[in-house]
């Protein structure tokens, strides 16, 4: 379970309330108004953001004092997800070491990684050499051979066409049901939202709500959010 | 830390003085300026010379020049390294005696310059006019008053950085006391430019830059011999030449007396003083057994060596700097 | 504030700069401490003072307003040779003073090319010696420095950028407003205070150009202290004046420089789509590359025929350079990649100002600075090399900071997170982000500390071992046994080499656009 304990992320002038909890396995999203700190409350939770007050657990695990990399935790960002200087391969490859050296069953791993998000044969291209769907599968590959339990996702897709989001959307489940991982991610479409996870945390005005079902909150939608959903 | 590093620095020092005694030779350290040591300087002859009958390991350690020479002695103190100083001039004696740094020679020679040469520290091991050389067949003024109302433009060095441009200074003023202030002044449209050193000079006048350079009555002498080109020679002026007379003294702190006497000897001898002429393109403090290499007989002879004792140099130097850089910074 | 983990420690680059800063300011203490009673600041030294800051005011910021025409030029110009001309705008800021000098006056001086050919056509030579005298010859040497710092901002304008600014169909002012000038307010600022600081210590060049007196610098009052009077406390404090001017101007730049970055790319070559007026772009870079080939080509007109006559000695020299080259190039990456890398996650001033310290350091004062530390430990010549490397690789530092800190500040902004997230911390961060993403900055940085190694006398001169002559010192040898053909190879020898050395580690930096 991921719980934040009487959280105050603060951000400059900006401050943010959390005191909810997550069920390990489960998918929530997170909606709410643009500008409402749905992005740094994950920055929070991966420890990119110190809080300035309460703490945060994994499994009874305090997070609070940890360092990024030392978290349970993996995250795609907004962009920049991928070192464009590495080929595919030596990006998923510091998933698994950060250092990038692997002995050879860890070789395979990447290999296996790279083959499940259907980019067999493509570990020798770098970056800029790849369209942006083939970008995240690449992130999504690392993400896998990371094993963290906690995957926080900040819109990494948000650059893709409707179809290519829906189908890497569709993967980063199949791939967190296969691997019980626990899933956050930022999102500004209910769609989305409605198509992999079954709760939601609603952040706006100032507070990150409890999960509640993401079909209620989408139906029903407290005042902020009818507002945001138009 | 520090302890342990000053240790293991003591260690290697020793060691090195340890190596030093297996060699059995002793070593004698000699500063002077850095174109002494030079490949085309002096140096390596003079050393092949001294080592032959000393018994001893001589070490050239070159210093910019003849300046920064005395400012490294100075800057050394009682302990310095060196045994025997060679390379500063007149202009600089009185300022090196009154660091007490300095002992006393026994050396006695048949000197050939224009002057009476008794000083018991320094032993002169050579001497030059200045003078400004220019291309042979031009016209060129006969003294600083003719200069100064002809059109022919002058590069000359700082003062305040040369030995050259310190001897024009003191030539100027040895030839005209109160009225140098006024020689400099009406000059100032002859100067092309000041430079830090003889090098940039002397580089600039070869390619053209002006129509005469301060330097030495015997500049034309390596263009002469070294080159075979009899294009350069110096302008005679009629109020006399500055000399620069360049000498060597030992240490009072030397851990070596009678090696850096045998050397201070050994600068007046024939085999120091035949190797100076076309090395360091100087007259020899002594003339040769053999005479001046052919060549400086063609050289001009000035008239009149003009001349401040060491105590005087001192003097008015303070005197004609201010007027120099008053003059020239209107 | 609450500090955001980063990537990166900015333990190691403190202590680099504190090292610097140790060594800058040691030194100037040892001067001082061993000085005797000396004389304070005369109304000469207001003169030079006065002089000193006009000449470096002027010289920096001419040299930096042309530059920016002419490496907006180069950046958005693709033509035969421009990677040549690239790196030859390097040579004139390696070459050694002496020659320096005589290859501007060969062609700006009264009997120069420039005034031969007005005069054929009866007009009067051009009258070089003067303040504008001064400027010409500082802006001949900082212009291709100002050049290339601004050139390399261009560059790491990400493409993605100049594609969305073709996209909304911005080009000339617009594009400039909207891109350039925010790039340029971030470079300029450090740009201006480097050129500044290194004229600042000009001393033969300024005296040479400036026909005499008149044209005093402060680091002539501190030659003539050490040397003529010996007034250590009068040199130590000009020296100091010089290093409170410096480290203003650093300040000052630090406080108009602050700017962010422009966020990510995909190291997609460079490709821009405004096309400005070609013809002034060209007119730019003709007039640049005129200016500064000119006085080159008079050096290696000067130098050809003496070229093939040199001694063995002064290729032995040649030898010794190239091992101070690499020994102070090793010594710059190892202060300036965690000084660079420190800067980059927290904006630590003092790093950056101890970084700019060593151009407006005196090499007189940190020579005989280190020469009275040394002294009572060890023979100051048994260590003239290791000093002399060491002294070159701190005079280098301003330069290498200005060029990495803006690269080492993308690429932690760019890549920290990813990186944080991954875990990869400290010394994998270093070797697998940071220095792969900076590797044009460190190849040119690297070629310009090996550049300026190689021409500087630094040091060298006060350490002096008769045994081990570095190339521009055996320059000046030549120079002075009358042997000005020879000293003319020698100089062609030293430009050829150093523009080899500056080439190679340059060009084995870039990965992008500059093919």
């Amino acid at each position: 379970m991921l719980k934040l304990d009487t959280c105050t992320i603060s951000n400059g002038a900006f401050h943010l309330q959390a005191d909810l909890s997550v069920d390990a396995g489960n998918s929530v999203a997170v909606i709410g108004p643009s500008g409402a700190g749905k992005s740094t409350l994950l920055e929070a939770i991966a420890g990119f953001r110190e809080i300035s007050a309460g703490s945060i657990y994994w499994q009874q695990q305090d997070l609070t004092k940890l360092a990024p990399g030392k978290r349970p935790i993996a995250m795609l960002f907004q962009d920049g997800n991928l070192f464009p200087h590495l080929t595919a391969e030596q990006n998923v490859a510091l998933g698994l070491h950060p250092s990038g050296k692997l002995s050879h069953t860890e070789q395979d791993q990447v290999q296996a990684a790279l083959e499940r998000v259907g980019l067999a044969g493509m570990g020798a291209r770098k970056p800029a050499e790849l369209s942006g769907g083939q970008q995240s599968r690449v992130a999504l590959a690392r993400v896998l051979v990371q094993h963290r339990d906690l995957l926080l996702l900040d819109e990494p897709f948000a650059a893709l066409g409707p179809a290519l989001k829906a189908e890497m959307l569709d993967l980063v489940a199949e791939l967190a049901a296969e691997t019980g991982t626990t899933l956050l991610m930022v999102s500004h479409d209910p769609q989305d939202a409605r198509r992999i996870t079954r709760q939601a945390i609603l952040v706006a005005d100032g507070r990150a709500h409890p999960p509640a079902e993401t079909e209620d909150l989408l139906d029903n939608p407290p005042p902020a959010l009818r507002q945001y959903l138009g | 830390m520090g302890d342990d590093l000053k240790h293991l620095l003591i260690a290697a020092g020793l060691l090195t003085a340890t190596s030093a005694m297996a060699a059995e030779k002793p070593q004698l350290t000699v500063y002077t300026y850095d174109s002494f040591v030079s490949d085309w300087g002096p140096g390596p002859k003079v050393e092949e010379a001294f080592e032959a009958i000393c018994e001893c390991d001589l070490k050239l350690v070159g210093v910019e020049d003849g300046a920064a020479l005395l400012s490294r002695i100075r800057l050394e103190g009682e302990n310095s390294d060196a045994d025997v100083v060679l390379g500063l001039d007149t202009n600089l004696i009185e300022t090196a005696k009154k660091t007490g740094l300095f002992a006393p020679h026994a050396v006695e020679a048949d000197y050939a310059l224009p002057i009476e040469w008794a000083d018991e520290t320094f032993v002169p091991y050579d001497w030059g006019y200045f003078a400004f050389v220019h291309k042979a067949g031009e016209k060129v003024p006969a003294n600083f008053r003719e200069l100064a109302e002809s059109d022919k433009k002058i590069l000359i060095q700082d003062p305040r950085s040369s030995t050259p441009g310190l001897g024009l200074l003191l030539w100027v003023k040895s030839a005209y006391g109160d009225e140098a202030a006024d020689i400099w002044a009406d000059l100032s449209d002859n100067i092309v430019t000041v430079t830090k050193g003889w090098s940039e000079a002397y580089g600039l006048f070869l390619d053209g830059e002006a129509d005469m350079v301060l330097s030495y009555t015997t500049s034309p002498a390596y263009h002469l011999i070294a080159e075979e080109d009899d294009s350069k020679t110096s302008a005679a002026f009629d109020e006399g030449h500055y000399m620069q007379v360049e000498v060597a003294a030992k240490l009072a702190g030397t851990d070596q007396p009678e090696l850096a006497e045998q050397f201070l000897n050994f600068v007046v001898s024939d085999a120091f003083q035949s190797i100076i002429p076309t090395t360091n393109w100087m007259y020899p403090a002594v003339t040769p057994a053999n005479g001046l290499p052919e060549g400086f007989d063609r050289l001009q002879m000035p008239k009149e060596a003009l001349f401040f004792a060491p105590k005087e140099a001192v003097a008015a130097r303070g005197e004609a700097l201010p007027e120099w850089l008053e003059a020239l910074s209107q | 504030m609450a500090r955001s983990a980063q990537p990166v420690s900015s333990l190691p680059g403190v202590a680099a700069a504190l090292l610097v800063a140790a060594l800058i300011l040691g030194t100037l203490a040892a001067v001082a401490l061993r000085a005797e009673a000396g004389h304070g600041f005369s109304s000469s030294d207001w003169a030079a003072l006065k002089f000193t800051l006009t000449q470096a005011v002027l010289s920096a910021v001419i040299s930096v307003a042309l530059a920016v025409p002419v490496a907006r030029a180069l950046a958005r110009r693709r033509f035969p040779g421009r990677s040549l001309l690239i790196a030859l705008l390097g040579a004139p800021f390696i070459l050694p003073v002496i020659v320096a000098i005589l290859g501007l006056l060969q062609v700006f001086g009264r009997s120069g090319w420039i005034s031969d050919v007005l005069v054929y056509f009866g007009a009067s030579p051009i009258r070089i010696y003067g303040l504008h005298g001064v400027v010409l010859a500082h802006v001949f040497f900082n212009l291709p420095l100002a050049t290339r710092l601004i050139l390399q901002g261009w560059q790491e304008v990400p493409s993605e950028r100049f594609r969305l600014a073709a996209q909304m169909g911005c080009d000339g002012w617009s594009l400039f407003r909207l891109i350039e000038l925010p790039m340029l307010a971030r470079i300029l600022p450090g740009a201006l205070a480097v050129i500044f600081a290194i004229c600042l210590t000009s001393f033969a060049v300024a005296l040479t150009l400036g026909g005499g007196p008149r044209a005093t610098t402060i680091e002539l009052a501190i030659y003539q202290a050490f040397t003529y009077d010996f007034d250590l406390g009068r040199a130590a404090l000009l020296s100091a004046v010089q290093l409170a001017l410096t480290a203003a101007a650093a300040f000052a730049a630090l406080r108009l420089s602050r700017g962010e970055g422009f966020g990510a790319g995909l190291d997609r070559a460079i490709q821009r789509w405004d096309g400005g007026t070609p013809v002034v772009d060209t007119i730019w870079i003709v007039l640049a590359a005129v200016f500064l080939l000119l006085p080159l080509s008079a050096v290696v007109l000067s130098g050809i025929s003496g070229l093939f006559e040199l001694p063995v000695i002064v290729l032995k020299s040649a030898l010794i350079s190239i091992g101070v080259a690499s020994a102070s190039t090793v010594i710059l990456l190892l202060l300036a990649l965690p000084m660079a890398a420190a800067v980059a996650v927290r904006r630590h001033g003092m790093v950056e100002v101890s970084g700019i310290l060593g151009l407006a350091a005196s090499p007189l004062v940190i020579g005989t600075g280190l020469f009275i530390i040394i002294r009572p430990w060890a023979n100051p010549s048994d260590l003239a090399l290791p000093v002399t490397a060491l002294v070159n690789a701190a005079m280098a530092l301003p330069f290498a900071l200005r060029i990495l800190v803006p690269a080492a500040r993308e690429t932690v902004s760019r890549h920290g997170r990813l990186a944080l997230s991954l875990n990869m911390e400290g010394w994998v961060f270093f070797t697998r982000v940071l220095i792969p993403r900076m590797r044009p900055q460190i190849g040119f940085a690297a070629g310009l500390a090996a550049a300026l190694s190689m021409g500087d006398l630094g040091v060298i001169a006060l350490f002096a071992d008769p045994e081990i002559a570095t190339l521009p010192l055996q320059i000046y040898r030549l120079m002075g046994a009358y042997k000005m053909e020879a000293a003319a190879g020698g100089a062609l020898l030293l430009l050829m080499l150093s523009l080899a050395l500056f080439w190679l580690l340059d060009r084995g930096g870039r990965w992008h656009a500059e093919a």
